[in-house]
């Protein structure tokens, strides 16, 4: 097993920065947004992202967390269960802009899910979606309208982002098996 | 046909007998025992059974069985009844009185001798109920059913619950000379009961059935015996303090006998629980657990144990209740109580011989010389002169139980799957050899062998 | 869950217990949302066979498989099997070729759920057997003593009313020691069963028996009081509801002398005024209402936990 950084922390904080820039331009601002972040990674991730906008445009922006366990699709591969957690959305979704958030996008069934707990909660206005990472391989019609990175890579190979806040380091790896 | 069981370890309680040797029988009954001897050659009308490393024994009497015949037929016959007990080394049977209807007329009485006669491959004595219709409140014209051959009388199933009509009984058993045998439940203590009283019950959530119930009619009736001099035996004792009961009336001299079952010497009240022999667990709630009386503690188990061993219990009587599927594979408050023990008894006790509980001898006594003895009947004995009712025994062989192998049509017992040791070989009644396990066909040689 | 089914709770694991409470965190929130409502049971039938009348648990069960996007159907079957002529198990045998996923059975008779389980493909989750266990119960109750105190370890619970014909207290012992609490049953005598010394002999696990609820309630975090049936008065147990009343009814005084923040719980329905008493039952202390709530959301994590589609650690 090899692992390979593809982005430093530098980097990952730059593509952060230009992707919160992105979002306020393609907004108009920040009015009317909520941030989701899809659990693991897509939290603190969101969380970063919504620090960033508030000191651009100094304004608070409503910040959420989703659990999308509950929504896959995914036949049974593995015995083991990953632990089901309660999602945090504490305001309403209705006619708003929600911006998900996640750290690597794969094949698209994740967002799938998320769209589905989203409507669940009520219905936005708009959803568009922000990745850290794009690693090809769609399976479904789903495509972010941020990118931090497009990162080609080999369908056995893993793409692991790491942060301070769960992993104690900023960076992005792939992993060769 | 004459028959020659050879080289076994004759065990006859009954002359103190205990020796390996040669077991002669001319014209249906016992002639000889000599010392070991070769086999002889081919000779004519002689069947050889070869019992080397065996144990040769009186047939067993079982003094407590349901046959359920006439009446439910469904649940087992006189002629499955008494395969089962041939299987089981059993030569005499006492049926049990509760069938339907139940035996408190000579005509059923009759009828249960003529099925016997015809289709039974044991010998059977049938019991007659105390009260008419088993109702507790009249006796039976018991000294009319005596005639017609009644050996003893019993409502079981059902206790006597009147006092006055208990008295009367033991009364009256004085001048017929049969015994009155009694199960012993006060159904305002036991109502509901579904299995012993305690801890496992409260584990369970199933509503006990305390010794308690038990204990006041044991001590009840053994004081109405004391004063009238009646003829009592006590069926199926269960419990620790039931025993002391019994002790202390031997001691002051009351005289009666008492028997308890093979399934209440070697199971506990854990089984319903799901437990068993080796660190196995079983599912709990089987009802083939489900028994009256119920299957008690440890403790009382081993009083039970010593009690036999002592004498104060007299003998064992195995109780044998089948029922159908349709009585047990339900729900266990809904479930009928009852163990079908007639093949599985004698293996299942020589697991407490083989755990040194008590000698072989005295295990063959309780089931042979003590039964005929507390009942007045014939058998029990090897002497010469005696009907050549004959037992032969494989007491290491293991073997797993599996009920849908029994003759009896009753296939409930807890003890399937687990492994005893044990195996009842050969079995004769008259001379006549009415079985022969399937695997040890080798053992015979000579005229009169069972077609396969 | 590594089950098929669930019975009892003698054979959870500590975190067995501790994957559903934690999961039922999850589905709380689910229930806290406009719509209450999330797919992965969906495509699946769950049967509530009830052979015993029951509102409560059985639209609990019924809102919690519905929550999961799960087709229900209600059974009731009232009397006895016999008395119906279709036997338990040819009635399992029949929802098994109906395609039934997961059966939900509440009988009257102690081990009915042993029975059937062998005989479905598919999970059986014990609604309550007669006198012998009620794991949901315990479970919901757990959940909601673990959300008021962050934990059960090192709690005594005194558990008060008629102990003896109780499935709710079998379940919640069993549920409680496993997860460290201290259990103090109390009741009348006549009411109490037999737990054998140390209640170590038949594998339960060690509780306190108290007949002086006035003495034992000093001790308690939580007064879990049971529901008193009329029956035990004509049946001689109890010489009078009015006596009982005075001995054992959690009212306002007692719940005084209990620990600080102690929480008084009933698993319903409640005879107000008679085992609790009706101020208490609506009082501060009082999480009755939050049991109920918790039951769906516990009830839901059950189901999820046996029938959900798993999940693989599955590509983003």
């Amino acid at each position: 097993m090899s692992d390979r950084v593809i982005l430093t922390g530098t980097d990952l904080r730059r593509a952060l920065a230009r992707i919160a820039h992105e979002i306020v331009e393609r907004n108009h601002g920040v009015e009317g947004l909520v941030l989701l972040g899809m659990r693991t990674r897509g939290a603190p991730l969101a969380q970063r992202l919504a620090a960033t906008l508030q000191e651009l445009e100094q304004r608070a922006v409503p910040r959420g967390e989703l659990d999308i366990t509950l929504y896959r699709d995914d036949l049974a591969r593995r015995r083991l269960q990953p632990q089901i957690g309660p999602s945090d959305v504490p305001v309403s979704l209705s006619d708003r802009t929600v911006v998900l958030v996640d750290d690597v996008i794969f094949t698209g069934r994740s967002v799938r899910a998320a769209l589905d707990a989203i409507m669940d909660f009520g219905r936005p206005a708009s959803v568009q979606l922000a990745v850290l990472v794009d690693r090809g391989h769609r399976e479904l019609p789903i495509r972010p309208d941020y990118v931090g990175k497009n990162v080609p890579t080999a369908l056995d190979e893993e793409v692991k982002v790491r942060l301070e806040e769960t992993d104690g380091v900023d960076d992005v790896v792939i992993r060769r098996p | 046909m004459d028959v020659l069981i050879r080289g076994g370890r004759i065990v006859d309680p009954s002359q103190a007998v205990d020796e390996v040797g040669d077991l002669w029988v001319r014209d249906d009954v016992v002639a000889q025992v000599t010392p070991a001897r070769p086999a002889p050659e081919g000779r004519r009308g002689l069947l050889v059974i070869d019992a080397t490393g065996q144990v040769v024994c009186p047939g067993l009497i079982d003094v407590h069985c349901h046959l359920r015949d006439p009446g439910q037929e469904e649940k087992e016959t006189i002629a499955t009844g008494t395969r089962a007990a041939a299987r089981g080394g059993f030569t005499s049977l006492c049926c049990m009185a509760n069938t339907v209807p139940p035996v408190d007329s000579r005509a059923v009485v009759e009828y249960i001798q003529r099925a016997a006669a015809a289709d039974g491959t044991a010998r059977v004595y049938p019991l007659a109920t105390v009260t008419r219709g088993m109702a507790g409140q009249e006796l039976t014209e018991m000294a009319d059913l005596a005639e017609a051959g009644a050996v003893a009388f019993s409502d079981d199933g059902k206790p006597v619950i009147d006092s006055g009509v208990m008295r009367h009984a033991l009364e009256y058993s004085r001048m017929i000379e049969r015994p009155i045998m009694v199960h012993e439940e006060d159904p305002a203590l036991s109502a509901g009961g579904l299995m012993n009283e305690g801890p496992v019950a409260t584990r369970l959530g199933l509503k006990g059935w305390p010794g308690v119930a038990e204990e006041v009619m044991i001590a009840r009736d053994l004081a109405i015996c004391a004063v009238t001099h009646g003829r009592l035996h006590l069926a199926h004792v269960t419990t620790a303090a039931g025993v002391e009961i019994i002790r202390r009336a031997r001691e002051r001299g009351v005289e009666f006998t008492a028997e308890t079952t093979p399934h209440h010497l070697t199971l506990t009240d854990e089984w319903v629980a799901g437990w068993r022999p080796n660190g196995q667990i079983a599912s709990p709630y089987d009802t083939a657990t489900k028994v009256n009386p119920p299957l008690r503690t440890d403790a009382d188990r081993e009083a039970l144990v010593a009690a036999v061993r002592d004498g104060v219990l007299d003998l064992i009587g195995t109780d044998h209740a089948p029922h159908g599927e349709v009585d047990k594979l339900c729900e266990y408050g809904a479930a009928a109580f009852g163990i079908s023990g007639l093949e599985t008894a004698l293996a299942a006790l020589l697991g407490l011989v083989h755990h040194g509980d008590f000698g072989l001898s005295l295990l063959i006594r309780r089931l042979t010389a003590e039964p005929a003895r507390a009942f007045g009947l014939p058998g029990g004995t090897l002497k010469p002169g005696a009907p050549a009712d004959v037992c032969v025994f494989d007491p290491d062989a293991s073997w797993t139980v599996d009920p849908r192998r029994f003759a009896s049509k009753g296939k409930n017992t807890p003890l399937a799957g687990v492994t005893l040791r044990g195996v009842v070989t050969a079995t004769l009644v008259g001379g006549r050899l009415v079985h022969l396990h399937e695997e040890r066909r080798s053992m015979t040689t000579g005229e009169g062998v069972p077609a396969a | 869950m590594d089950r098929k089914d669930v019975l009892d709770l003698d054979d959870f694991s500590p975190d067995e217990i501790a994957l559903v409470l934690d999961t039922a965190e999850a589905m709380r929130e689910v229930l806290s949302r406009p719509i209450r409502r999330v797919p992965p049971l969906r495509g699946k039938t769950i049967v509530n066979l009830f052979y015993e009348a029951s509102t409560r648990t059985r639209i609990s069960f019924e809102l919690a498989a519905k929550n999961l996007s799960a087709d229900v159907v209600n059974v009731s079957a009232s009397g006895s099997s016999v008395e119906k002529g279709e036997s338990l198990v040819d009635t399992i045998r029949t929802l098994q070729a109906l395609g039934a996923d997961v059966v939900v059975i509440r009988h009257p008779q102690a081990g009915a759920p042993y029975l059937v389980a062998p005989h479905l493909r598919g999970s059986v989750v014990n609604a309550g057997d007669g006198c012998h266990a009620h794991p949901t119960q315990a479970l919901l109750d757990l959940f909601t003593i673990r959300r008021k105190f962050g934990r059960i370890n090192g709690l005594t619970v005194v558990i008060v009313g008629d102990i003896l014909y109780s499935r709710v207290a079998r379940s919640n012992v069993w549920g409680l020691a496993r997860m460290g609490a201290r259990v103090i049953l109390c009741g009348p005598p006549t009411l109490m069963p037999d737990f054998g010394v140390n209640g170590h002999r038949a594998g339960l696990p060690p509780v306190e028996v108290c007949y002086d609820l006035d003495r034992c309630v000093k001790r308690a975090d939580v007064v879990m009081a049971l529901r008193i049936q009329r029956e035990r008065q004509s049946g001689g147990l109890l010489p009078s509801l009015r006596e009982y009343v005075k001995l054992y009814q959690v009212n306002a005084e007692r719940v005084g002398q209990a620990r600080p923040g102690a929480l008084v719980m009933h698993p319903g329905p409640m005879n107000e005024g008679i085992e609790i008493a009706p101020d208490v039952a609506r009082g501060s202390h009082s999480v009755i209402e939050e049991q109920v709530t918790n039951g769906v959301a516990t009830r839901m994590a059950l189901l999820y936990l046996l029938a959900g589609e798993r999940s693989g650690l599955a590509v983003a």
